[in-house]
């Protein structure tokens, strides 16, 4: 079993750790990287659940390998909220109740992030075709279209811009003198602060 | 849901990737944007023991215009769709591949790798059939181009040998003022579609100076729908003459039905589909004069 050492960064923090080649990159952020925010449905491409931004583009990270992903950027759902606060996108979810058990919400609103970049003021068409790659079993689809269309007027009046890619790349550079720390990546490690904590 | 365990090589150039593909043959696998052959070694439905990744390798992600729009094999769907020069040389292609899967998909999919997949259900296939397009593969020996009618063999397979990468796909851009449309059916949006079918239409002196038609889920490759082509060259278009073409291809098919769709609605939705697409590609050919 040949392990790979993969360095790669995710919410502007850099991650370390060691995979088969055969591990998704879903898989390693949600095991090696402790960040279980990124959900997996289907593991094959359909549900969208597992939705995140590579290098500032909305990608199904269990069809990638990590392996592939070694010195990427990325951004999960963890990477969202400012500390206590919601991002606007999440606000918008939570206002318009636009989940229910909220499994598929982590790809529905990393989905999100990127269309609202690309197209801040979409119509309601093209907010369904955005989304139409992202499966929700308990809501409707109802809601979260009312999510995503108040995220864009939030946007608007309020002003909060959704970083660019380059835009990433930057906070990752200025992130990287103010903390230089790695993780060393490590369900054990994890365990352990946990039981740390408690 | 994982898939079995492989050898992982990242190749830095075309060379490279060939020599691997060489040494290991029918075990290795390429993988480009890797947005349908990972789904198939999650399910287990392939388990290449070698995969060779050429997202390493650079200068492979160009849009070349040119009377051949050239794309490079890992050009991604979604950069393709976007790209100023596909949407005014290609527009066909440009329409199409906005059905392909979700942006999701495209954001990391490519063109060479849907090509070179080969499902006849992938609306690509079609649009390199219908504008009678070809690929450049690089093997040990050399370079070489295939044609599309050549390229695809039956499902899931092309006439690419086991030790050639596909570099290049070419898609020869329709004469100025040609129409164009790409229609398709499918279930939920992003689906495959069970039946699409893209038409190209070009007029001179009021008749039909060139037609092309491809179609995808209508059998184990893009099939171009030559009966139909040639009943057209030379007419003046007309709806009569559009239903003359629908009928032509549902003369010529013979789909195989599957849970979706039975061969009788496939032919159907084939002929019906064709009408439409002559249509809109005819109202596209009068908007552009």
């Amino acid at each position: 079993m040949a392990l790979r050492e993969i360095t790669l960064r995710i919410n502007d923090r850099e991650y370390r750790g060691r995979a088969e080649t055969r591990k998704t990159l879903a898989d390693f952020i949600r095991e090696d990287c402790a960040l279980t925010g990124t959900h997996l449905g289907c593991e094959h491409g359909v549900c969208g659940a597992c939705t995140i931004l590579m290098n500032g583009e909305a990608v199904r990270s269990c069809l990638l390998f990590a392996v592939q992903a070694e010195g990427a950027d990325l951004r999960t759902v963890e990477g969202l909220a400012d500390g206590e606060h919601l991002h606007p996108i999440q606000q918008a979810f939570w206002e318009s109740h636009a989940l229910q058990c909220g499994f598929c919400t982590p790809g529905f609103l990393m989905t999100t992030l990127a269309f609202l970049r690309e197209n801040p003021h979409p119509t309601d068409r093209e907010i369904r075709e955005a989304l139409a790659g992202n499966l929700c079993r308990c809501t409707g689809y109802q809601n979260i279209v009312t999510a995503v269309a108040a995220a864009a007027e939030a946007n608007l009046s309020q002003g909060w811009k959704v970083p660019e890619a380059k835009e990433v790349r930057r906070e990752i550079r200025a992130g990287d003198s103010r903390d230089r720390r790695t993780q060393r990546a490590g369900i054990a490690k994890t365990k352990k602060r946990r039981t740390q904590r408690r | 849901m994982k898939p079995a365990p492989f050898e992982y090589f990242a190749p830095r150039s075309v060379g490279e990737a060939v020599h691997l593909l060489a040494e290991h043959g029918t075990e290795a696998k390429v993988l480009a944007g890797g947005q349908s052959l990972v789904p198939l070694m999650n399910m287990r439905l392939a388990r290449p023991s070698v995969i060779v990744d050429i997202n390493r390798i650079p200068g492979l992600d160009y849009i070349t215009p040119g009377p051949m729009l050239r794309i490079g094999a890992l050009c991604r769907q979604r950069t393709a769709e976007k790209s100023a020069e596909v949407g005014a040389r290609c527009p066909l292609l440009r329409d199409a591949l906005r059905l392909v899967g979700h942006t999701q998909i495209r954001n990391r999919g490519t063109v060479g790798g849907s090509i070179a997949h080969a499902d006849p259900a992938a609306e690509l296939t079609a649009v390199l059939a219908a504008l009678g397009g070809e690929v450049m593969v690089q093997g040990p020996k050399g370079a070489r181009a295939i044609a599309a009618s050549d390229f695809f063999v039956t499902y899931l397979t092309t006439s690419l040998a086991s030790d050639e990468l596909l570099t290049e796909v070419r898609f020869p851009a329709p004469p100025p003022g040609a129409g164009w449309s790409w229609m398709e059916i499918a279930r939920r949006h992003g689906d495959f579609a069970l039946v699409g079918v893209g038409a190209v239409l070009a007029l001179r002196d009021g008749v039909i100076a060139e037609a092309r038609i491809a179609l995808t889920g209508v059998g184990p490759t893009p099939v171009r729908a030559q009966d139909a082509e040639r009943l057209l060259v030379g007419q003046a278009p007309s709806e009569g003459l559009w239903e003359e073409a629908g009928a032509a291809v549902r003369a010529s098919l013979e789909p195989d039905g599957d849970i979706h769709a039975s061969p009788e609605y496939r032919t159907h939705v084939a002929a019906v589909l064709t009408c439409r697409a002559l249509r809109e590609a005819l109202t596209r050919v009068r908007e552009a004069s």
